[in-house]
């Protein structure tokens, strides 16, 4: 398999040319580069929002450097391929972190712009864009341009959620919080029905910096929507007696699992247990912020399990005011539709307003799933739910995204248009032409 | 190991190997030849922890090496550990054509090193502790047609270094000979990456293992050893027809 694949592994692509990118200081002309090109940061994007079929890829993993860290303002200045591993490590030791942590910490600074990425505190915080104070944005006819709410607005806005398409972003200068600590004062609830989720996440959302519930995808009728409620929050040394900060450990999952190796079966055994057998009703524990944030970084390359064919990603956000009716009818579709997923995660979105034009989440709840890739049978699937998702007037993530038609896509962005006047000319991406072929520009 | 001077610190595997002694609190003097890269490396070092002091010279100014260490010296009160890890992947048919092009790598890859390390080893004589690592390279092994040039640059600094760990055994210096493989850097941004290849971060934590360690010779990753043993050992007559 080609080496730069999106985390799905589906759909496969093959890039004509790929150029490391590795010195903001040194960068390839962009003009002399053979078209369309896009960024590609680390490739935790599952869909095809990070691949360019048959054009060029700008690599930019090894531009990774931290430029300057105020510890009075939390200001922090970084080139766009650093890790959100690395800077916090950095942040940590001085009592920072990252304003906005997503499901891996595996990320760099210039994904976390493009899909404008969002965490657990979405309901306190907004998105990662609603922390970016600049960046700087390099465009195939050679201009550079420094981009901020005062600056270059509008592609500031643009470049925020635009999935790499107006541009190269060569650094990006954020605010980091001061927390407690880097620890984790957390509970684990367990639910039983989707009203009880929507409530605990009524009581909880004021008053905990960091909400999510895992949701057992093959309970139906009553138990629809059951599963864990987390809520936590940074732990405070005065409160509690915290350990020194462990270091990392890393395994790997070894080679593609068989095909076999996560089915129906597996997915079920693993849901029963991780909701009924393995937990009390409710455990209050401190633990460290990594293993809280990311429990499956410890697990390299743990993509690998859904064996060669990959696997299909499907987070939609949908309004609430029907009371919950969308989302109930999307979790019956699924367990109706015998095609579970291994992970399923519900968060409910707040109101706090990201400056991206085309980010995706906005109020309401939102829902995480992973399929197994079975052809025909899990796209049927992932097509039922997008006419759930459109009538409720959600939308769906394209950095999760592999297969939404055109017509989804500007039924739940219809301001692409507006936004498609800010993409640089050279660059493209397989997503953005896979949804806008056809549509009338 | 905590006052540490790099030459060549822009080199993919020295910042690896910085980054590992940055973690440690130690202090850096970096020297390298592009001042903005320099000065990325160097911010970057500062957020780990590290205090960095630079400075710009290209090594084939060989006036400049007695200076540079003085200002080591200087700026960090003493130096306990260097490591040389700059050069250039030699294009071979050049040097063949051209006999400037050949001796303008000899330069880079060989007498550069020989140069700075004649200061060096009187310094650490002198002090009478510390530690000088090289990377030198697998490809000093043993000369083969599609680069012996680079290849006989990399094996002079070797004997050169083993002559030194001899000399500086005494008063307990270590001289550290490095040989990495195929490592993916930009140096090697042109070749098609097979599964030889070792990434920059392992190797620069093997250069850093290697200085405290205190070692002699090791290769990068460690099968390399092997891999060469049965390269030298291969009978000239055989050898001598094998395209490689
Ligand atoms: C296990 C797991 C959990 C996740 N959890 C979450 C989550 O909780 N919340 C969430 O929002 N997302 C989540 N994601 C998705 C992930 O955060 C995003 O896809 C993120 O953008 C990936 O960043 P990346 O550096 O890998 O970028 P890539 O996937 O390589 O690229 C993503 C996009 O960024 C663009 N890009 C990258 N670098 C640059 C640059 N320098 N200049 C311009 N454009 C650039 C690319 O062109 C592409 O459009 C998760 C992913 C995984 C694998
Ligand atoms: N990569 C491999 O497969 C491999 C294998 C065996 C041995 N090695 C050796 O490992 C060492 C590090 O190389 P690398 O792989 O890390 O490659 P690299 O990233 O290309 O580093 C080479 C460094 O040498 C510097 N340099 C070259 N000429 C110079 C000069 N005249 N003055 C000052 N600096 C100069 C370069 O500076 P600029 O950045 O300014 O150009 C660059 O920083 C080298 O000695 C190399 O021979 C590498």
């Amino acid at each position: 398999m080609p080496a730069y694949q999106s985390w799905g592994r589906y759909p496969p692509a093959s890039h004509d040319l790929v150029v490391p990118i590795r010195w903001r200081h040194e960068l390839p002309d962009l003009a002399a580069l053979p078209s369309p090109m896009l960024a590609y940061g680390l490739g935790r994007s599952y869909g095809d929002s990070c691949l360019n079929r048959n054009g060029t890829l700008l690599v930019t993993d090894a531009l990774d450097r931290v430029i300057a860290f105020d510890e009075k303002t939390g200001v922090l200045r970084c080139e766009a391929g650093a890790s959100l591993a690395e800077l916090q490590a950095r942040l940590i030791p001085r009592g920072y972190f990252l304003p906005v942590i997503p499901g891996t910490k595996f990320v760099t600074v210039g994904g976390a712009v493009a899909n404008d990425i969002h965490g657990k505190n979405h309901h306190l915080r907004g998105t990662f864009g609603c922390h970016v104070l600049r960046f700087e944005l390099v465009r195939s006819d050679g201009t550079v341009l420094e981009c901020s709410p005062d600056d270059n607005e509008e592609l500031f806005r643009a470049t925020i959620g635009g999935l790499g398409l107006t541009g190269l972003i060569t650094w990006v200068e954020l605010r980091a919080v001061r927390v407690a600590s880097p620890f984790i004062d957390h509970e684990t609830i367990r639910y039983h029905t989707l009203d009880d989720f929507f409530a605990l996440s009524e009581d909880s959302d004021e008053g905990y910096e960091y909400t999510v519930a895992w949701v057992d995808t093959t309970a139906r009728g009553h138990d629809t929507g059951r599963g864990l409620f987390m809520r936590g929050n940074h732990a405070d040394p005065a409160h509690h007696k915290l350990p020194p900060i462990p270091k990392a450990k890393e395994r790997s999952f070894p080679i593609d699992a068989p095909s076999w190796f996560l089915n129906k079966y597996t997915v079920k055994a693993f849901n029963a247990l991780y909701y009924r057998k393995r937990f009390p009703p409710h455990i209050h524990e401190v633990v460290y912020q990594d293993p809280f944030f990311h429990p499956l970084d410890s697990v390299l390359h743990w993509n690998r399990m859904y064996g060669k064919r990959g696997f299909l990603q499907y987070q939609c956000v949908v309004p609430v005011g029907d009371g919950g009716a969308a989302i109930r009818e999307i979790l019956e579709r699924i367990a109706a539709s015998g095609l579970s997923s291994f992970l399923a995660v519900l968060k409910m979105f707040g109101d706090v307003e990201s400056p991206g034009m085309l980010s995706f989440p906005q109020p309401g709840v939102t829902l995480a799933l992973d399929f197994r890739f079975e052809a025909q049978r899990t796209l049927r699937l992932l097509d039922t739910l997008d006419d759930v998702t459109r009538g409720a007037g959600g939308r769906i993530y394209p950095a999760k995204d592999a297969r939404m038609s055109p017509q989804s896509f500007d039924a739940y962005y219809p301001n692409w248009r507006a936004f498609a006047e800010f993409i640089d000319p050279k660059f493209s991406s397989s997503f953005w032409r896979r949804v806008t072929e056809g549509l009338q520009s | 190991m905590k006052k540490v001077m790099i030459i060549g610190a822009t080199s993919a595997i020295a910042i690896e190997a910085a980054k590992v002694f940055a973690s440690e609190g130690a202090s850096l003097f970096l020297v390298a030849r592009h001042p903005d890269k320099l000065r990325a490396v160097a911010d970057d070092l500062r957020s780990r922890m590290a205090k960095v002091d630079t400075l710009v010279g290209d090594v084939n100014d060989f006036h400049e090496h007695e200076g540079a260490i003085a200002e080591a010296d200087r700026s960090m009160g003493g130096i306990e550990g260097v490591l040389i890890a700059h050069g250039t992947l030699s294009d071979q048919q050049k040097c063949q054509e051209d006999v400037d092009e050949m001796l303008g790598e000899f330069s880079t890859n060989c007498l550069s090193f020989l140069s700075y390390l004649t200061h060096l080893g009187n310094y650490f004589e002198k002090r009478g502790a510390g530690c000088i690592a090289v990377i030198t390279s697998v490809a000093g092994d043993r000369g083969r047609g599609s680069n012996y040039v680079y290849g006989a640059a990399k094996a002079a600094v070797t004997t050169f270094l083993g002559g030194l760990r001899n000399r500086l055994h005494k008063c307990g210096v270590s001289v550290v000979t490095i040989k990495p493989g195929f490592v993916d850097t930009p140096m090697t941004a042109a070749y098609e990456k097979g599964p030889l290849f070792a990434s920059a971060e392992s190797v620069g934590k093997g250069v850093y293992r290697a200085m405290i360690g205190g070692k002699n010779v090791v290769y990068l990753p460690w099968f390399w050893r092997g891999i060469m043993c049965g390269i030298r050992s291969m009978p000239e007559a055989v050898f001598k027809r094998m395209s490689l």
